[in-house]
């Protein structure tokens, strides 16, 4: 099912949390919606599963129009961040409510019920414990219990709010894998949000950054990293240096850096360089000079933290085997292999 | 003492044993006393003389209002009870915290203002005063008047148990089940009412002993007729000005006893349901 939604926008009092904001999401795909707090990702998915109703705008199921419909009219699939799962029910019936409030014909009978409640215990790898209280669960099966209950109902969108906020490194990695696996098992229109980049850029078929309620950018996990649409995605995703200064007849310049701008107009401007985008060269060539004063080996690459002459902190990062003789102290020339510079 | 290690936010021997002592002075002069001294007084003559008195015809009728009357105010209230938390707690409408103050009135209002209340409305020089005469319907001076007064009373206990709970519970249980596809009364008896049922029983109990045992705005629109409109604190109060001492502690004695009764019940929910929030008043 494919889901558009037309220059939505919402208040809360006088906050306004979404500002206009349109997306088109194709079917069968795993969107995340990324952003920092306060970004709206959180208002736009309960539009779409509504629990909130826009001040203005539509939200279209294929080609329906569900702005004002009811949640329960729907058929979506909500996961909570904090599970929402009913306390005094057991796993099984939890499950099966979806299934349980159906009236008349639409609800199927007890055997099918059930035995749709064993297929996705399954499926959520929680076999067998269909007669625990979820207060009996740990975290992470509480999760997944949430999700089996969204699913039992057949969804034509399965919607998760921060998912795997609330649980230990660990648990997210393996239950980010969960979720990729039963999103291609089910072939279900999937949109997750989140304000973990890495969990966005590794899960999803297409990124939707927000900032402030509006859209910044749209586009696979590649084209949101390598080709930021404007300074707020360009820092938000994966990390960059922050230079503001000025452009002048295509050349950026801060003072102590100057990058190649062309085809901007001459004025104020904000440029980035990721950390991994700069080559090390000896002290006096290059685009910026620096002094090292932190040098810590992670894994396969290393993290260079120095300070320039006028006391700004910059960070590089470089492949262990070209990383040579770097310790706290040296003086180094970098050069910008690769620089992104936006108006300000 | 002074060689044991002791932990760190842990208080002095002495200075435990002195605060445990004048808590234990303190309740045991203002609450064990008095209630002992109920029950002593009451079996003064011996017990078939307490019995007697319980057994008379106006201490019956007494103690059959007294149940009637909480019969129909406890379970008034606890509807009343659940329907004003259910809007607080669940919904955003503008006029909630002037709703929630207008349900701590009768917390602050005296009894007897309470009971005054009523015979200014429904007395016979009372705003319905005219209506009530010709239509023989008698209201203060009578069961109803008695009803209304404790239902006035005993109003905020259910709501004030419930309100703070289904607030900290929050709306993600039913948004859930919305989404699932469950209707608004589907919702309500399949997801909230089952998580409240603690704290309604809870709150039922203390409404049920404060109606039970209400005296303010009761002896205002009672009447004081023996026989028809005493309630059981009523009656304690006519035994007493009679100078019939043990009649009047051997009724009072049944009301601590109905209190200690409810006591123990809440005593015995808390200690099924551990997580029960702890009262609030």
């Amino acid at each position: 099912m494919t889901i558009s939604i037309r220059q939505v926008e919402k208040s809360f009092g006088r906050y306004p949390a979404l500002n206009g904001v349109s997306l088109e999401i194709a079917d069968g795909e795993l969107l995340a919606l990324l952003g920092p707090s306060g970004s709206g990702k959180t208002t736009l998915l309960r539009t779409i599963a509504g629990l909130e109703f826009p001040d203005q705008g539509q939200v279209l199921f294929d080609d329906d129009d569900m702005t004002y419909a009811s949640a329960a009219a729907r058929r979506v699939g909500f996961v909570f961040q904090q599970y929402a799962l009913f306390r005094h029910m057991t796993v099984a019936r939890n499950i099966a409510f979806g299934l349980d409030v159906r009236k008349g014909r639409d609800k199927p009978p007890k055997a099918e019920i059930a035995a749709r409640v064993d297929e996705l215990l399954k499926l959520v790898e929680l076999d067998g414990l269909g007669g625990r209280y979820p207060t009996q669960l740990s975290g992470g099966q509480r999760q997944r219990v949430a999700l089996a209950r969204a699913l039992a109902v057949g969804p034509r969108v399965l919607l998760l709010d921060e998912p795997f906020g609330a649980l230990d490194a660990t648990v997210r990695k393996s239950l980010r894998k969960e979720l990729r696996r039963i999103h291609d098992a089910t072939g279900v229109t999937t949109i997750f949000v989140t304000h973990d980049q890495e969990e966005a850029l590794e899960l999803a078929d297409r990124v939707a950054i927000l900032n402030l309620g509006a859209i910044e950018q749209v586009g696979t996990p590649a084209q949101v990293h390598d080709q930021p649409s404007g300074a707020f995605v360009c820092g938000f995703v994966g990390a960059a240096n922050r230079f503001e200064g000025k452009v002048q007849g295509g050349r950026f310049q801060d003072g102590e850096i100057e990058l190649p701008a062309d085809g901007l107009a001459d004025g104020p401007a904000v440029a980035f360089v990721r950390p991994h985008e700069f080559l090390l060269g000896a002290a006096g060539q290059g685009d910026l000079q620096i002094t090292a004063q932190h040098v810590v080996a992670q894994g396969p690459v290393v993290q260079l933290d120095g300070v320039t002459p006028q006391g700004r902190r910059i960070e590089a990062a470089v492949a262990r085997q070209s990383a040579g003789e770097l310790k706290a102290g040296v003086q180094l020339g970098l050069t910008a292999q690769r620089s992104y510079v936006y108006p300000a | 003492m002074s060689g044991r290690a002791r932990h760190p936010t842990e208080d002095a021997w002495w200075v435990k044993a002195l605060i445990l002592g004048v808590v234990l002075v303190f309740l045991g002069l203002v609450l064990v006393l008095p209630v002992a001294a109920v029950f002593v007084e009451a079996l003064r003559k011996g017990l078939p003389a307490a019995l007697e008195a319980m057994a008379d015809p106006d201490a019956l009728a007494a103690i059959r209002l007294t149940l009637l009357t909480a019969l129909i105010a406890v379970p008034f209230n606890a509807a009343f009870g659940v329907c004003a938390a259910w809007a607080v707690a669940k919904h955003e409408f503008r006029f909630k915290s002037f709703l929630i103050t207008l349900i701590d009135l009768p917390f602050s209002v005296s009894p007897v203002v309470a009971g005054l209340i009523y015979v200014l409305v429904f007395g016979a020089q009372g705003w319905f005063g005219d209506w009530l005469i010709e239509h023989d319907i008698k209201v203060i001076f009578a069961v109803p008047g008695i009803v209304l007064a404790t239902i006035f009373v005993t109003f905020p206990f259910v709501a004030r148990e419930l309100i703070p709970l289904m607030q900290e519970q929050g709306v993600d249980e039913e948004e859930a089940a919305v989404s699932l596809g469950a209707s608004g009364l589907r919702t309500f008896f399949s997801v909230t009412a089952p998580n409240i049922r603690w704290g309604l029983l809870y709150g039922v109990l203390l409404c049920n002993a404060r109606a039970m045992g209400e005296f303010g705005a009761v002896s205002v629109v009672s009447g004081h007729i023996r026989g028809l409109t005493n309630t059981m604190p009523l009656h304690v109060e006519i035994l007493y000005n009679e100078y019939n001492f043990v009649g009047a502690f051997a009724v009072a004695a049944l009301l601590c006893f109905l209190a200690i009764v409810t006591l123990a019940l809440k005593t015995v929910l808390e200690m099924v349901q551990p997580h029960t929030r702890p009262a609030r008043h």
